[in-house]
């Protein structure tokens, strides 16, 4: 057995002696040449574990219990000890490979680094190790890249560096976190492969550690599924996924939207954990609802300073045009950087005038006749305001930390003269609270005190004060926890068959567009690449580029059994 | 400071602890923190006290022999009366030949006799010593205070106003507006700070008020630069769009929105602020560019100290000093304590 955790106990200390417990009694063990996934939503203990392994957690930490490494309990290990191990015999990869790279060293100096304080190898043999090393990992053209900065490397790229430093050593142990969570999809795909070829290769174990079971299918041999700091369920990934005996594994089984079997309605966790069967019943949508918004040939660009006179444009989004019917959705797709979200929020003109020209029209189609959204000045847009609205994808950057949670409910009421009274619409804001499933005693507390899935349905409460006709949800769930997600999207579709509400739905998930959306955009470097209804295009698509998309999604060739063996 | 604070809430009193709150129970955990405010509100007690004219109101008065030492030195020795001239040898001399006022002498003498004079004795000793006139160097030691403190805390008022309202502008606009201050802050910051100081010294002449308008009007730099940078960090911030897409307008953004977000930045620069320029007003008042002559500061005191310093009497060097000594320690530890305490990182914020 390489690695062996036996009854962790991992405590913080906070301010006036308060003990947080963030793990309670844990045992897992990493056998040799095999890789062993943590799986568990935030919170739940997963890096907590993973980092105490090596005593990466901050002063205020304590440990109990046993972490033997090749028989050698790491919990007692002096500090010289453990750093004589970490990078040598346990290597590390985290989530950000932004952060997690020095900014103001080539990549190159910062991978011989550890091959000259550990291996003692010279600066020359070193760097050319470094750039073997970069050749393994499939970066292209190594030899430049050793000189490179990490601002020059793509997130991707990054990622693969950071690998590429922790392989530096040979290391018996390589301990990944989330690796993956930051990238796109199809790069993703990319740095599983290429880990899982990794350990093949240099017949090392890998502790992973992930919030998505689909990505653990792919990548692991054994699954621990922890919450609130215990594990729930472990076995061979096989069985977790075929036959998982714990309520809560199931729950989270069962909570993610499958893309090919999209479900009329999501589970949530604690639902199906106490077993409560919600009724399943899916309110047909009606082909021939009044279309609320028209766009056509919606292009967007920005403008920078080149040298001291020069400018240039970049066109973020060329040529999009759709149709969005009252009480359907439309899911738009793609990578980062493909213009998605540069496109919903040139709908609400939230880019400054001086950004970049926009061109186009979006008709917003109402009672009184259409209004061209792009055409309307500064005092023409408040009215639209109402009409449109905007979630972001951060619930924890999009709520004004300084106002308490009635405050930011009035204040769109206030704006918009809704309401006679204050008392009136402090009223209207408890009602909206319950309306998302909030209480009402939320109205006094501070955006700090909630998780983010309830920020997130404030938010969504803040949109509902003005009761729009279209929500651009940009990228709404996508930093929310699986659960967590479900009961989100679960609530968007019941506002949207009660209020007839039309929804952008910006998301680089597919199987979560799958589930929400009645019409899908795919759009690739600012231009949409294939349209249409969305079983059309996601059960066959005619774009290269989306069954590449669709060939990405992790779990799906796991659960197959097919892709993993090269 | 913060612009929600004019926005009530009639709530019950159910209100969950906000952020300041939460800031004020960490900045309470803080020893050195709480100490420095104890020691900064003594002070600012004092001030009060002086300014309504309940101590150190008769600093003017020469209560004590010129140069009286401090109390605890003990009074100086007796000095030996002058040495008695020579008796003089020669013939006696008619004096009106001499002085031609000489037979009024008398006269005067006389009337003299009739006024009653009063000359109250002077102490030999004070507490904290006394100057030139045998003022009592305590008094002036605190109704400087008030000058200095006054003079520091308003000019640190007006140019935190003046560089938040300018930093805001420059950050949120950007594009020409934002060039526009960009040039102004060059032009200001290109200058030695000293020779503009004398500037507008020279411009406005003396007095209190002066020395606050020239330091507002020449220390703002610092905090428009920091300011512009925090707004074009959250002026892109997702909760300011969001802002926006309810329809907030533009100045509501800018100060109901994003100026308490950031209003910790301000408070810190507002102390730091405080503490430099307590000590400009110092070198200003030494140069003789500070308050007028019929007011006292620590810097006149300093300046006075100068010529003092010959003659052996320090103390009124060690007065002024020690008093601005504990007052700028106090107040930076304090604003040390309050960036800790406001620090957003720990709001789980960033």
């Amino acid at each position: 057995m390489l690695l062996e955790i036996d009854d962790l106990h991992v405590s913080f200390r906070m301010e006036r002696g308060a003990l947080v417990h963030a793990v309670r009694g844990v045992s897992l063990q990493v056998p040799a040449d095999r890789t062993v996934a943590l799986v568990g939503e935030s919170g739940s203990g997963k890096s907590v574990t993973a980092m105490s392994i090596l005593n990466l957690l901050p002063d205020n930490a304590q440990r109990r219990g046993r972490v033997l490494f090749e028989g050698r309990d790491l919990l007692q290990a002096a500090p010289r000890e453990l750093r004589a191990l970490r990078g040598r015999a346990i290597a590390c990869v985290f989530q950000e490979p932004m952060t997690s790279l020095n900014p103001v060293f080539p990549v190159g100096r910062q991978i011989a680094e550890p091959l000259v304080r550990h291996l003692g190898l010279s600066r020359r043999e070193a760097l050319a190790r470094a750039e073997h090393l970069l050749e393994e990992v499939g970066l292209p053209e190594p030899r430049r890249r050793l000189h490179a900065y990490p601002h020059e490397l793509s997130g991707g790229q990054q990622q693969r560096v950071m690998i590429a430093m922790a392989l530096a050593c040979e290391p018996r142990l390589l301990i990944a976190d989330e690796p993956t969570t930051a990238l796109d999809v199809t790069v993703q795909r990319q740095i599983l492969e290429l880990l899982a070829r990794l350990k093949e290769r240099h017949r090392m174990s890998m502790l992973f550690i992930s919030h998505d079971l689909g990505v653990v299918g792919e990548i692991a041999d054994e699954v621990v599924v922890m919450r609130h700091g215990q594990v729930r369920e472990r076995g061979p990934v096989q069985r977790i996924f075929a036959a998982p005996q714990d309520a809560y594994t199931q729950a989270l089984l069962a909570c993610r939207p499958s893309i090919e079997a999209p479900p009329v309605r999501l589970a949530v966790v604690d639902d199906h954990v106490a077993r409560r069967v919600h009724e399943t019943r899916a309110r047909p949508k009606d082909p021939h609802a009044p279309v609320v918004l028209e766009v056509q040939a919606l292009c967007k660009g920005f403008r920078f300073r080149q040298g001291l006179w020069g400018r240039r444009e970049f066109q973020a989004v060329q040529g999009v045009s759709f149709r969005l019917r009252r009480g359907h959705t439309l899911g738009v797709v793609g990578e980062s950087g493909s213009g998605k979200t540069t496109m919903g929020l040139a709908l609400l003109r939230l880019h400054g005038p001086a950004s970049g020209p926009v061109s186009g029209s979006a008709r917003l189609h109402g009672p009184d006749g259409a209004v061209d959204l792009l055409q309307l000045g500064e005092a023409q847009w408040l009215p639209m305001r109402r009409r449109v609205q905007i979630v972001f994808q951060n619930p924890y950057a999009s709520l004004n930390p300084r106002f308490t949670v009635g405050q930011t409910l009035v204040e769109p009421m206030q704006i918009h003269r809704i309401g006679a009274t204050r008392a009136e619409r402090e009223a209207r804001a408890r009602r909206l609270l319950e309306k998302v499933g909030l209480d009402a005693a939320a109205m006094h507390k501070y955006p700090h005190e909630f998780s983010g899935g309830q920020r997130q349905r404030i938010a969504i409460a803040r949109c509902l004060a003005l009761e729009p006709e279209v929500l651009v949800l940009d990228e709404a769930v996508s930093a929310l926890d699986v659960s967590v997600q479900a009961q989100v999207l679960s609530l968007l579709k019941d506002l949207q068959d009660e209020l007839g509400l039309a929804y952008v739905f910006i998301s680089h998930d597919l199987a979560v567009v799958r589930f929400m959306a009645d019409e899908v955009l795919v759009m690739k470097d600012g231009r949409v690449v294939e349209q249409g209804p969305v079983e059309a295009v996601l059960s066959a698509p005619r774009e290269d580029y989306t069954r590449r998309l669709l060939a990405a999604i992790p779990g799906r060739a796991g659960r197959r059994g097919s892709a993993r063996a090269d | 400071m913060s612009t929600a604070a004019d926005t009530p809430v009639s709530m019950p009193p159910a209100r969950s602890p906000g952020v300041w709150q939460l800031a004020w129970r960490r900045f309470r955990a803080d020893r050195v923190g709480m100490v420095s405010l104890v020691v900064v509100l003594a002070f600012f007690v004092m001030i009060a006290l002086a300014a309504l004219g309940w101590i150190a109101g008769d600093w003017q008065a020469e209560v004590g022999e010129p140069y009286a030492p401090p109390s605890w030195l003990g009074a100086p020795p007796a000095q030996a009366p002058a040495q008695a001239l020579p008796v003089p040898q020669g013939p006696p001399v008619d004096l009106s030949d001499v002085d031609p006022l000489a037979p009024r002498y008398a006269e005067w003498a006389e009337r003299t006799a009739q006024v009653a004079s009063h000359e109250p004795p002077r102490a030999r000793t004070l507490p904290l010593g006394g100057d030139r006139l045998g003022r009592d160097v305590l008094a002036k030691a605190i109704k400087g205070a008030q000058v200095s403190i006054l003079v520091g805390v308003l000019a640190a008022v007006v140019a935190t106003a003046i560089g938040t309202l300018l930093g805001a502008l420059g950050g949120y606009f950007g594009g020409k507006v934002g060039d526009f201050l960009e040039w102004v802050y060059n032009v200001f910051t290109s200058i030695p700070g000293i020779l503009l100081i004398f500037a507008f010294a020279a411009v406005l002449g003396r007095g209190v008020d002066t020395v606050v308008w020239i330091l507002g009007l020449t220390g703002w730099t610092g905090v428009y630069r920091q300011m512009r940078a925090e707004f074009i960090k959250h002026a892109v911030r997702e909760y300011v769009r969001a802002a926006q897409a309810i329809g907030a307008g533009r100045w509501s953004r800018m100060f109901r929105h994003i100026l308490p977000n950031v209003s910790h930045v301000v408070l810190v620069q507002l102390s730091l602020l405080v503490v430099g320029f307590i000590k400009a007003e110092v070198i200003l008042s030494y140069l003789g560019l500070g308050v007028p002559v019929d007011q006292v500061s620590w810097g006149t005191m300093l300046g006075e100290a100068q010529n003092e310093m010959l003659l052996g009497h320090w103390w009124q060097l060690a007065a002024a000093t020690a008093f601005m000594a504990v007052f700028v320690t106090a107040f930076s530890l304090l604003t040390d304590a309050l960036r800790d305490a406001l620090d957003p990182r720990l709001r789980g914020l960033e």
